[in-house]
């Protein structure tokens, strides 16, 4: 009994380590492909954790006035967006804390997360902070309901918004292929280049250009309090990947009592699906253009109608 | 009948405060006997809520006072208790900080007496179980609240609000007024025990329930009824507006659940509808008004309609359920709105304190005159990011809690029979999200603008911190925001005797003893669905960044530097290029302002060598009162104007008119009968 708890716990942390691990790994894959596809060399794959590693090791310069609040929020942030993706399946489904949150909480997790990044944007009072702040709140303001919008279809197919059910339930034969499903998942990558700060919505390699907006919210970061930041972006691009990966492609997700052999499938179909995601990731950030930020909300607007699309669509099929 | 004593207490307090308000002792006593008071209130409402649990029958008495030939009976059940706890834990709040903050009050003649008097008429309208005696404990609540609207009257624009507040409560008393008259029938019987034996004709319950929402709505907020309350919640001392938009809506809550879900029993499915569509436009509308105020208290009064709207999605949908006889659907859409309800006095009363102590601090409401108090109030601040927050429907804390139960119950929506709900409970549910998602949009500018940054102005960098009355009562606050977060399962099952009361289920039972689901998570219907474990969230979040911090500073690197801002290489020391409230709210002005208040903006940007500055002028059209509120002002202007030719006549015209009125009158009589 102790023994299986114990073994439980194990699998839930080996769970954290891993997103925690693979996330640079992961930025740097869509880096490299994304540079390969424009007929550059690319930096080497494990240059994010160099990046990391040099940031912590400097010292942190911050600005004469910031607060205390301004000096916690990194720490937060990373804790935040951590715990949140340890809870979205990767190998396994059902870990032993599966059942601490929900989708809908884990969507919530994240918007904590963004609000405390937003705050301590306007805390030093420069200008680029502010405008990282009211443009990051903008999107954010539509990105977050046509994500929930995205969860009600899913949620209502599955009868459930637990994680871990939700992706079993889709990987059982009774799911079908439905309309509803497909006009969730292109949501949801909508969302989630939006969220993460993708192209065309934001340019995470830009400085210095007043399209950017969340590298303008963290520009007075630096040294360690940077690296946290960076850290914690890295691990909700992956997030997302994985969440796309657990909702709608969940073969080979081990079941928590399933025994190491089980894990290790499932952790190879997992680095097989995140390649596939970085892939097509970086692809798309090739063959797009920046937007202007003003048509940002008309293409997540479509993404909004697309889950309140696929939520109708469902009653409609359901009653046929 | 400790409750009695509790409003007795408060009434006499009352007349002592208006005899002795001109002592220098007044201020202390007065609240003193009003915080113990509200904390004996509050602990009866515990107890009774504990009772009704247990199984016990309501606490009934009655006084001969009142109508000479009923008297005033009193009542109360779980759904009763619950609102007392409400009132009572805001009110005793509410004193203690007025310890502190009014001690600042220039003349506490014109609040003391109102302030006890309005704490006896909330009080009176929860436990009041006869229409006579709840119209007298809510007409007193009113008027004991808008003389406190216009205690300042010298001020600008008050006595403009206590005008429309006027206006709008004697509109809704009239609407709640009706509603009574028609409930009770035709013989009349007023007591809410007769009432409930009475079965309604559907198209008269149907009418009933439209009253109590015009009636019962006018005074929480619900759009368009909310023109009165930016207006008078903010004009009020910072206590008394944090009564008003935390405790008071609620007693506007309860006077629409009392009516519709107790005395009316029953309503069709369409009824629930356009409450949910009510509540669905009102927390996105309010939310959206809040984001283009300038004004601390203006913009949390607008926020109190946007959490109205979320309490009013959650009852709509309880009264949808209901119809359709989905009892656990309705119980946990009704718990959600409870909850709800609980949560916002909470965190409403704590930020109306947050922005009572910057006024003190710095004497202006405008946020654009605000900036980086975070380092001169450090607790007022750390007190209102709580707030912030909670508010904000962010996890851990309590209003992330409520409105996650609100999205459980929206969940529940396909198992409807009717199409018309089918279609109408996503897109609320879309709604609502939008709300929450604008919601903390708004609080990053609210905290944002007034807290960090640089000073905007010297009155801002001069700012001391508040006093400890203030900032026990902020924190006291902050801690149950903080704990209903945490184990949000003491609310919902404190609940459950109200929902078997009001729509017969109850949810599972969600202590540990209870055996349902791990341990001390919120599960609403069954743990395969959905589960919510806040206490285990926070623990995780404060661990791995209390880990993350740790190891950095031991491992990596704890140097600091203290330098210049960076700002891309261009700082600017002038504090005035900042962002400010309007040019953050921007963005989200031009998204959805355009549709929602017609916003124009119009810029005057001189010829080069011209040495005026150039002008960005904004224009926000209100159009709730431009529809509703402008013609009907008009109309009575114009009516006015017409009769106006009457009042300055020769005593022979008036004569000769009250005589020509009377022959008027004898004859329809005449011909009447």
């Amino acid at each position: 009994m102790i023994l299986g708890t114990l073994g439980d716990l194990a699998v839930q942390l080996v769970q954290m380590l891993l997103v925690l691990g693979a996330a640079p790994l992961f930025t740097g894959f869509v880096r490299k492909v994304r540079a390969r596809l424009q007929r550059r060399k690319g930096p080497p794959l494990v240059q994010p954790y160099r990046d990391l590693y040099r940031l912590l090791r400097k010292e942190a310069v911050l600005a004469e006035n910031a607060s205390w609040l301004f000096r916690a929020t990194p720490y937060l942030v990373f804790g935040t967006i951590w715990v949140a993706a340890s809870l979205v399946p990767t190998f396994a489904t059902g870990l032993v804390f599966s059942w601490t949150a929900d989708l809908i909480a884990i969507v919530a997790l994240l918007g904590s997360a963004r609000f405390f990044l937003a705050l301590a944007g306007m805390d030093v009072g420069t200008s680029f902070g502010g405008i990282g702040s009211s443009r990051e709140a903008m999107i954010a303001s539509l990105a977050e309901p046509a994500m929930l919008l995205i969860v009600f279809p899913v949620a209502l197919i599955a009868g459930s918004t637990q994680l871990a059910t939700v992706s079993e339930f889709m990987a059982s034969p009774e799911v079908g292929l439905r309309v509803t499903l497909g006009f969730a998942l292109v949501a949801l990558v909508m969302v989630a280049i939006a969220e993460n700060a993708r192209i065309p919505v934001d340019n995470p390699a830009t400085h210095l250009e007043l399209t950017m907006v969340h590298e303008a919210m963290v520009l007075e970061y630096s040294g360690r309090h940077l690296a946290m930041i960076e850290l914690a972006a890295a691990v909700k691009l992956l997030l997302y990947a994985s969440l796309v990966a657990s909702v709608f492609f969940p073969w080979g997700l081990a079941t928590a009592d399933g025994g190491i052999a089980a894990f290790a499938a499932g952790g190879a179909a997992w680095a097989l699906k995140m390649a596939a995601a970085g892939l097509l990731l970086a692809v798309f950030e090739t063959v797009i253009a920046k937007m202007r930020v003003f048509r940002v909300p008309e293409f997540l607007g479509a993404a909004l109608m697309l889950g309140l699309l696929g939520t109708l669509l469902l009653f409609l099929t359901r009653t046929l | 009948m400790s409750v009695l004593v509790v409003a007795a207490v408060l009434l006499a307090t009352a007349v002592a405060a208006a005899v002795a308000a001109g002592r220098r002792a007044a201020v202390p006593l007065v609240y003193g006997a009003c915080l113990v008071a509200c904390a004996l209130g509050a602990a009866v409402g515990a107890s009774e809520l504990v009772r009704a649990a247990a199984g016990g029958a309501p606490t009934v008495f009655s006084l001969p006072v009142g109508l000479p030939w009923s008297g005033a009976h009193f009542r109360i059940d779980a759904l009763g208790a619950f609102f007392l706890l409400v009132v009572n834990l805001g009110g005793a709040i509410a004193s203690l900080y007025a310890f502190g903050y009014g001690r600042h009050e220039q003349a506490p003649g014109r609040v003391l007496p109102f302030y006890a008097a309005f704490l006896a008429g909330m009080n009176l309208v929860v436990i009041a179980d006869d229409a006579f005696t709840f119209l007298l404990a809510w007409e007193s609540m009113s008027l004991a609240s808008w003389a406190l609207v216009v205690a300042h009257h010298r001020r600008e624009g008050n006595l403009h609000a206590g005008y429309v507040y006027l206006v709008m409560a004697s509109f809704g008393t009239l609407a709640l007024l009706l509603a009574f008259g028609l409930l009770a029938g035709a013989d009349g019987g007023y007591a809410f025990g007769v009432i409930r034996g009475h079965a309604q004709t559907p198209t008269l319950a149907a009418l009933v329930l439209f009253l109590a929402l015009l009636g019962a709505g006018s005074k929480a907020g619900v759009v368009p009824l909310h023109a009165w309350l930016p207006l008078a919640h903010p004009a009020a001392p910072s206590h008394v507006s944090a009564l008003m938009s935390g405790v008071m809506t609620k007693v506007a809550v309860y006077a629409f659940v009392r009516i519709t879900f107790d005395l009316l029993g029953g309503v069709s499915w369409w009824q629930g509808m356009l409450v949910l569509a009510v509540g669905g436009t009102t927390a996105v509308l309010g939310v959206l008004y809040a984001l283009m105020q300038h004004d601390l208290k203006r913009l949390l009064a607008y926020h109190t309609v946007e959490n109205i709207g979320i309490i009013f999605i959650g009852l709509g949908l309880a009264l949808a359920f209901g119809a359709n006889g989905m009892g656990l659907a309705a119980a946990l859409a009704l718990t959600a709105a409870l909850f709800h309800v609980l949560n916002h006095s909470l965190f409403k009363s704590l930020l109306f304190f947050g922005a009572g102590a910057v006024l003190n601090a710095t004497g202006q409401r405008d946020m654009e005159r605000q900036g980086g108090l975070i380092h001169r109030m450090p607790l007022t601040a750390t007190a209102f990011l709580v707030g912030c927050v909670a508010i904000s429907a962010l996890p851990p804390l309590n209003g992330f809690a409520s409105e996650w139960l609100t999205f459980q119950a929206i969940l529940q929506s396909p198992d409807l029979p009717q199409w018309g709900l089918k279609l109408t409970v996503p897109a609320v549910g879309g709604l609502l999200a939008l709300s929450a998602a604008l919601a903390a949009a708004c609080f990053v500018k609210a905290f944002g603008i007034v807290f960090l940054g640089r000073p905007r102005s010297v009155a801002a960098s001069n700012a001391r911190e508040t006093d400890r009355f203030s900032l026990t009562a902020m924190f006291a606050l902050a801690a149950l925001c903080l704990l209903l977060g945490l184990l949000p399962t003491i609310v919902v099952d404190a609940l459950a005797p109200v929902s078997e009361a009001l729509v017969g289920a109850r949810l599972p039972v969600q202590a540990p003893s209870g055996g349902n689901g791990p341990w001390l998570s919120l599960v609403p219907i069954a743990e395969g669905r959905s589960s919510y474990n806040g206490l285990l969230l926070f623990a995780f979040i404060a661990a791995s960044a209390g880990l993350a911090a740790l190891l950095v500073h031991r491992f990596a690197s704890r140097r600091l530097r203290r330098g210049a801002a960076w700002d891309c290489g261009f700082p600017d020391s002038d504090p005035r290029t900042q962002y400010t409230a309007g040019s953050f709210a921007q963005p989200i002005r031009r998204v959805f302002g355009t549709l929602v208040f017609r916003a124009r903006e119009h810029v005057t940007m001189p010829a080069p060598g011209d040495r005026r500055p150039a002008r960005l002028h904004v224009e926000l059209r209100d159009v709730a009162w431009e529809t509703f509120y402008a013609p009907v002002a008009l109309a009575v202007g114009h009516a006015a104007q017409r009769l106006n030719r009457f009042q300055f006549l020769t005593i022979r015209r008036y004569l000769t008119l009250v005589f020509v009125s009377l022959v008027a009158l004898l004859s329809v009589l005449a011909l009447w009968l």
